[in-house]
């Protein structure tokens, strides 16, 4: 099971119904929240891909069981730029963080890092942070690392702040990462 | 303004009659950059169909209103919403019935012209994917060469002739379409030939189709004469139909050559295909009809839709036959060749009999473009 927050199932409609099925539903979805899309339409694999770059939402990934696709789109909002200033003093480069001694700590949303995550990354996606922070160790150094340096930059200063002492924003992030990927769906 | 709704049928006459027409392709763009309707006088628009859920308005300055219009899609339920939205904002359109699934299993027979004693042969272009299929008919009898998938299509027009399938050959084992031939002959008894160099991993009965093999139609005997020319795969073999035709299966097309490299064995093959075009086919009348198995690109259909050119021109205008250099043909048939066609593995294995896939997975295997050729 691939954790999502809002669930849609599109299964037994043909193109265009599940787009239009999709684009309904992203209204009701909070940005940075991930939907899931059931769809049994093969035609929705590429069209749901390339129908979230066109409106800028993250398509995180798919696979299929039993006939049934599911895909995960993260909502994005396309009128705040991702290049958002990032605050937190402490950064490291990707390939140092690799090379690094620490733990690289994933906040992503479970559904991304589900789909392709550094081998070895633990998951913790950011708003599940403040309620797991017994799950790390205030003196290990810790990598935080998201998919463009911003949200791993808040979950930095947040960590920080819970008086851990070693504690990096890692940069570019997932999106500047070329090695081996760890799946955990087919 | 109403929508109306075109056949797969409709817009093959648009492309045999050299028309022209407006084709809006709703499909994503990956989709349209590989495969589209091609026509000599068509003219495109690709917008994918989720950009216009919200309406048509901000495209309908690229809409032209002086010639017709078609809009496309895979299947055609995203055509449908499109084209009733552009006939909302007043404009007269039509959808393709069962979209590109439906292009890509379209055929045309057409007549390639007598044979002696009065027999005919026909040419079954199936549009969309660009295979040639055969059938050479007199006094009562036909023969069938490399018949695609749609065997009812062959089986019918068979029967509409009065005629009886009695040989079914293929030129090869294909690799970027699924061959209907041994299903046609088993319905109706007919004998199915097949290279047995192409078939060692073959799981079903077959006649060896050897080089010189002769069959004759009829009593005036119009002879289908095999001559084994390897390069495409190492069994492919050609035909010569009544001393005027030359089949050539994926070996010769008419803008391009066949490549040496979907059976995995390109660096083994170059060798013979050289061969087989520089001298096996040398060795032949000029005055054949070159009918291949395949065409790439539109500009090979000749004016009445038909696809065939004369041996002797090919051997001036078409560049594969032009290479002198060895090397630089190895190189050019081994180093730079196109995309290999969809499921081609999994095609050939269906062709072996190996596997059974539903229709629907059939047609799933055969979209796009054959790409079996070498510019």
């Amino acid at each position: 099971m691939v954790k999502s927050d809002v669930q849609l199932d599109a299964k037994g409609l043909a193109c265009p119904m599940p787009i239009v099925k999709t684009k309904k539903a992203m209204n009701e979805v909070a940005e940075g929240q991930v939907l899931e899309i059931q769809a049994t339409d093969k035609g929705s694999v590429a069209d749901l891909a390339a129908w979230s770059k066109t409106v800028g939402h993250q398509y995180i990934g798919s696979h299929e069981e039993n006939g049934v696709f599911y895909h995960y789109i993260r909502k994005c909002n396309p009128e705040v730029n991702e290049a958002v200033e990032k605050t937190f003093e402490h950064t490291i480069s990707n390939e140092e963080a690799l090379n690094g001694k620490g733990l690289i700590l994933d906040v992503r949303e479970a559904a991304e890092y589900t789909f392709g995550h550094i081998p070895g990354a633990k998951s913790i996606p950011m708003g599940e942070l403040a309620e797991r922070l017994t799950e790390l160790n205030k003196d290990e150094t810790i990598y935080v690392i998201c998919r463009t340096g911003t949200r791993s930059d808040l979950a930095a200063k947040q960590l920080a702040e819970e008086g851990f002492n070693n504690i990096y924003n890692v940069l570019p992030g997932m999106t500047g990462y070329e090695g081996e990927l760890q799946k955990e769906v087919e | 303004m109403t929508v109306n709704i075109w056949t797969a049928a409709d817009v093959a006459r648009k492309v045999i009659d050299n028309k022209e027409l407006f084709i809006l392709d709703v499909r994503n763009a990956d989709a349209f950059a590989d495969w589209k309707i091609e026509g000599h006088k068509f003219n495109y628009l690709n917008i994918p169909y989720f950009e216009l859920l919200d309406g048509v308005e901000e495209i309908l300055p690229q809409i032209p209103t002086d010639i017709e219009i078609l809009v496309v899609c895979a299947k055609e339920g995203s055509s449908i919403m499109v084209a009733e939205l552009l006939a909302e904002a007043g404009l007269e359109v039509a959808y393709l019935e069962g979209g590109m699934k439906s292009w890509s299993m379209y055929i045309e027979p057409v007549k390639v012209g007598e044979l002696s004693g009065g027999g005919e042969l026909y040419q079954f272009v199936r549009l969309g994917k660009g295979c040639l299929s055969y059938m050479a008919v007199n006094e009562g009898e036909a023969a069938i060469i490399d018949a695609v998938r749609f065997t009812d299509v062959f089986i019918k027009f068979a029967e509409e002739k009065g005629v009886q399938i009695k040989h079914v050959f293929d030129t090869h084992l294909h690799a970027d379409h699924i061959s209907g031939g041994r299903h046609i002959a088993s319905q109706t008894g007919a004998a199915y030939y097949l290279p047995s160099k192409d078939a060692e991993e073959v799981v079903f009965d077959f006649t060896p189709l050897t080089d010189d093999l002769t069959v004759k139609l009829g009593n005036s005997e119009i002879e289908v004469g095999a001559l084994y020319s390897p390069g495409h795969t190492i069994g492919s073999t050609s035909f010569v139909i009544d001393k005027k035709y030359l089949l050539t299966g994926d070996i010769l097309f008419i803008d391009s050559i066949g490549r040496p490299d979907l059976a995995g064995l390109a660096d083994d093959w170059v060798r013979d295909l050289r061969q087989t075009l520089y001298s096996r086919y040398r060795s032949l009348a000029e005055d054949l009809i070159v009918l291949p198995a395949h065409f790439m690109i539109i500009e090979e259909l000749n004016e009445d839709g038909t696809v065939g050119k004369r041996l002797g021109d090919l051997f001036v205008e078409n560049h594969g036959l032009n290479v002198e250099d060895e090397e630089v043909f190895r190189s050019m048939v081994t180093d730079n060749l196109p995309p290999q066609p969809n499921s081609y593995e999994e095609i050939r294995h269906v062709n072996m009999g190996k596997v059974t896939p539903s229709n629907e997975e059939q047609t799933e295997m055969e979209i796009g473009p054959n790409r079996c050729a070498v510019r």
